[in-house]
């Protein structure tokens, strides 16, 4: 089955890619974009058809790898 | 002294460690990522790139690569390891070392002679240094030093701040801090003061012809006191 996660970073850590996406984003006149925060998503396929077995493997993962848990949050979809 | 300096695929400044290490009488000797042992050493060095193409997170990939283990019980039985640059972002990758390096602050890869002054001696790698503020070259897009406030409460306590950004005078101010790091944090150390990770390469600079010569005083005296 699929599991579908995104991964952001964490609430007050700065993001520069995002801030420089909102600025242009506010140039382009939507002016009232406020923030952009950026992110990642990662479509996972794993051989396992038990939904909560998936998942908890795909959290091992999120833990392991696919996040950095000292700056970035994550969430299984 | 034997040293050991691991290639990743993407590795690119494995080659100038090895010629700095040689120059001050290191026995080195190039790894493969995809060995499993590390050959006898005293010292093991991860070198700067862009390891993996610097995929997922800078350091992630090679964080988990095979040789890697080797690496962490080398580490964690008090073996002298260095990381410099995409080294350092293995070693906070793979959690000898606390925090991560972030995307430089004014998103600019950043090329470039800097100062930085050496903030803790009681450790080999600085122990016998006389200079306080030594020039050295940073080459990064991610070098922006974060940690938690309780894990930097804990890296100052311990004294496991080696090295900052500083002026030529040695003001590790922020008018003197080019990516945005906390506290100009520009390389640390563990606990044990056994595993060093910067972001400057002193190897960079070990030719007075070339570049300069404070990156000498790094290896002589690492040398001299293994």
């Amino acid at each position: 089955m699929k599991v579908k996660v995104i991964v952001t970073l964490k609430n007050g850590v700065l993001d520069p890619q995002g801030k420089a996406i909102q600025q242009t984003l506010n140039g382009m006149t939507f002016d009232n974009v406020s923030e952009v925060r950026q992110g990642k998503y990662f479509d996972i396929e794993v051989n396992e058809s038990d939904e909560n077995k998936a998942k908890s493997q795909v959290e091992k993962m999120c833990k392991k790898l696919l996040a950095n848990l000292v700056i970035e949050d994550y969430k299984i979809l | 002294m034997k040293s050991s300096v691991i290639i990743f695929p993407g590795s690119n400044c494995d080659r100038d460690m090895d010629v700095a290490l040689k120059k001050f009488g290191f026995e080195n000797q190039m790894v493969w990522h995809n060995d499993v042992e590390i050959p006898k050493s005293d010292l093991i060095v991860l070198p700067g790139g862009f390891s993996y193409g610097d995929y997922l997170r800078c350091g992630s990939i090679a964080g988990k690569s095979r040789i890697i283990k080797s690496v962490i019980n080398f580490a964690n039985s008090g073996g002298l390891v260095l990381g410099i640059c995409n080294g350092f972002q293995i070693l906070t990758e793979t959690g000898l070392l606390p925090g991560i390096l972030q995307q430089n602050k004014y998103l600019n890869f950043i090329c470039k002679n800097v100062f930085v002054k050496i903030k803790n001696k009681e450790n080999k790698y600085f122990k016998n240094i006389k200079k306080e503020v030594l020039e050295l070259h940073i080459a990064h897009n991610e070098g922006n030093y974060f940690c938690s406030n309780d894990e930097l409460k804990s890296i100052e306590d311990n004294g496991q701040i080696a090295v900052t950004y500083c002026d030529d005078k040695g003001n590790d101010d922020e008018n003197n801090n080019p990516n945005g790091a906390i506290k100009n944090i520009a390389g640390i150390f563990n606990k044990n003061k056994n595993i060093l990770g910067m972001m400057p390469h002193p190897e960079r600079m070990i030719d007075p012809f070339l570049s300069g010569e404070d990156g000498s005083l790094f290896f002589e005296n690492l040398i001299g006191s293994m």
